[in-house]
């Protein structure tokens, strides 16, 4: 015959983890919620957040991507697609640059191996569509996000600076 | 008017108009005791819960109520239609039936039946029925072991509810449940109620009542994590909303019956204050309240265990208890043969 643990078979029986359980409940019950009223209030973001891309102008108007296809070649998803000519000033621009954002993994690598900051990944993740065809972006899709977004990704490149 | 009202014709649409008040009562107060469930449950969690449709969330229960009813309701291929479409709709008739007997307030009951707490013990036993037909019709394995589970569990918890309320039974001398409530009327307001002389069985009855209406922490049959919702798997739209309702409805009816049992339905707590409607609906929402708390504070058995809690914990004790009660009512011990001195 095995001895009864006559404590913990009073606790059982007074249901002490119920009311313990209970207590800490209620004592939760009160506590200041941790809910964020998405999408009325938002999280803090890093600077170093990868969201949507963008492509980036010098404050001249001009074009800082000098189609050097280094992101083209480093994308682990093969999400991006581009093509190049001189233009009429005998300088070399893209003529296409597309992204797949359907393939795209979002890790950054287009935007570390940009060697004039043209390609980046700004602070933008709401950019849900409702069909498929929407999500291939092209270069006009980009240039646009790149005016659009311009105050934080500049601002989030200069906080991120020291540290790259 | 008053003539009519005593034709066979008038006295068929007075109970017709009583039944329609109290089952549109119950409703609309069940779909705000949903939204309170739901916000008890994220306030413990330490989130806000629903807050956006209406003012604080109120009628989110509403705006998922059409939502329900405007989804596409799915048949299994499987299934036997019939039985199907049956399940949801025993649970959710019976569930409502089962207030015909609750008395509100001093004579505010439908059906002021003397055998008023076995009807209810029946009607909560043939429950069991929409949850065993929803599974099996489903034809697919995981409502079938939902509703295997559900079946053995409402039978073991059914038993020990049985002999809690007989304890109550013989200190009243009655299975009316409006003469429950008056034998509970005393001097001493709160204390003269029966959750004093039958402690223990209060704690009893209310986790039987978790188990009996399949609550966390004995929700197996929808146990989300290994039978994904258990019996409702194949289940959408009204057919499963039915099945909420029932569910739910249920919950409310054992909170009823909490507060009729045992804590002296309509009575006032303090001997000054008038009795009335107002007691029972603010102790039912106190009952429902700690539902709702047990809901967000435990985790879920296991089967054995459960089993283990109804047959070799649960039984024992509450046939002992039905012993003692008896014992004590035979030799006048005060407090537990009311029918002795109230007559």
């Amino acid at each position: 015959m095995t001895a009864i643990d006559w404590t913990r078979a009073t606790r059982y029986f007074l249901l002490a983890d119920m009311f313990g359980g209970m207590k800490l409940g209620l004592k939760y019950f009160f506590r200041p919620k941790a809910t964020l009223n998405y999408p009325h209030e938002k999280g803090p973001l890093s600077p170093r957040f990868r969201g949507e891309h963008a492509l980036r102008r010098y404050p001249n108007g001009e074009e800082r991507c000098i189609a050097c296809k280094l992101c083209e070649a480093i994308c682990p998803a093969q999400a991006i697609t581009i093509d190049a000519e001189p233009r009429d000033d005998g300088s070399r621009r893209t003529t296409r640059y597309d992204i797949d954002m359907t393939k795209c993994i979002y890790c950054g690598f287009c935007q570390e191996a940009c060697p004039v900051d043209a390609i980046v990944e700004g602070p933008n993740f709401e950019f849900s569509t409702e069909t498929r065809e929407e999500l291939f972006y092209d270069k006009e899709k980009l240039l646009d996000n790149g005016e659009r977004w311009e105050a934080e990704i500049a601002r989030n490149l200069e906080l991120d600076a020291p540290y790259r | 008017m008053a003539e009519f009202l005593t034709t066979p014709t008038g006295i068929f649409f007075t109970i017709l108009a009583q039944c329609l008040l109290v089952t549109v009562c119950v409703l609309v107060a069940l779909a705000f005791l949903m939204y309170a469930d739901r916000k008890v449950w994220a306030a413990v969690q330490m989130r806000k819960g629903p807050n956006v449709v209406g003012a604080f969330g109120l009628l989110q229960s509403f705006a998922d109520f059409i939502k329900y009813i405007v989804k596409e309701v799915v048949v299994p291929a499987g299934a036997d239609k019939t039985v199907f479409f049956l399940a949801p709709m025993i649970t959710f008739v019976l569930a409502v039936i089962a207030w015909a007997v609750i008395p509100f307030n001093d004579g505010w009951v439908v059906a002021n039946l003397n055998i008023g707490i076995l009807y209810i013990f029946a009607i909560s036993s043939l429950e069991v029925y929409g949850v065993i037909m929803g599974g099996w019709a489903s034809n697919s394995k995981y409502p079938f072991l939902g509703s295997l589970r559900s079946a053995a569990q409402m039978i073991s918890y059914e038993v020990s509810i049985g002999f809690i309320i007989v304890g109550v039974l013989i200190s009243t001398g009655s299975l009316n449940l409006s003469a429950i409530v008056h034998a509970q009327d005393g001097s001493y307001g709160f204390f003269s109620w029966y959750w004093l002389p039958h402690l223990p069985m209060v704690f009893l009855f209310f986790v039987s009542a978790l188990a009996e209406t399949n609550r966390p922490p004995f929700d197996l049959p929808e146990a989300e994590a290994e039978l994904v919702a258990g019996y409702q798997v194949e289940y959408s739209s009204t057919p499963f909303l039915l099945f909420m309702i029932g569910e739910l409805m249920a919950v409310v009816l054992m909170c009823a019956l909490m507060t009729i049992l045992f804590f002296g339905g309509w009575l006032s707590p303090i001997p000054g204050l008038p009795d009335g409607i107002f007691w029972m609906v603010a102790k039912m929402g106190f009952f429902f309240f700690l539902f709702a708390m047990v809901k967000a504070i435990v985790p879920r058995y296991r089967y054995d265990q459960l089993m283990r809690l109804g047959w070799k914990v649960f039984l024992p004790m509450s046939l002992a208890w039905v012993v003692i009660v008896a014992a004590f009512a035979q030799f006048g011990v005060p407090g537990y043969a009311r029918w002795v001195v109230g007559g």
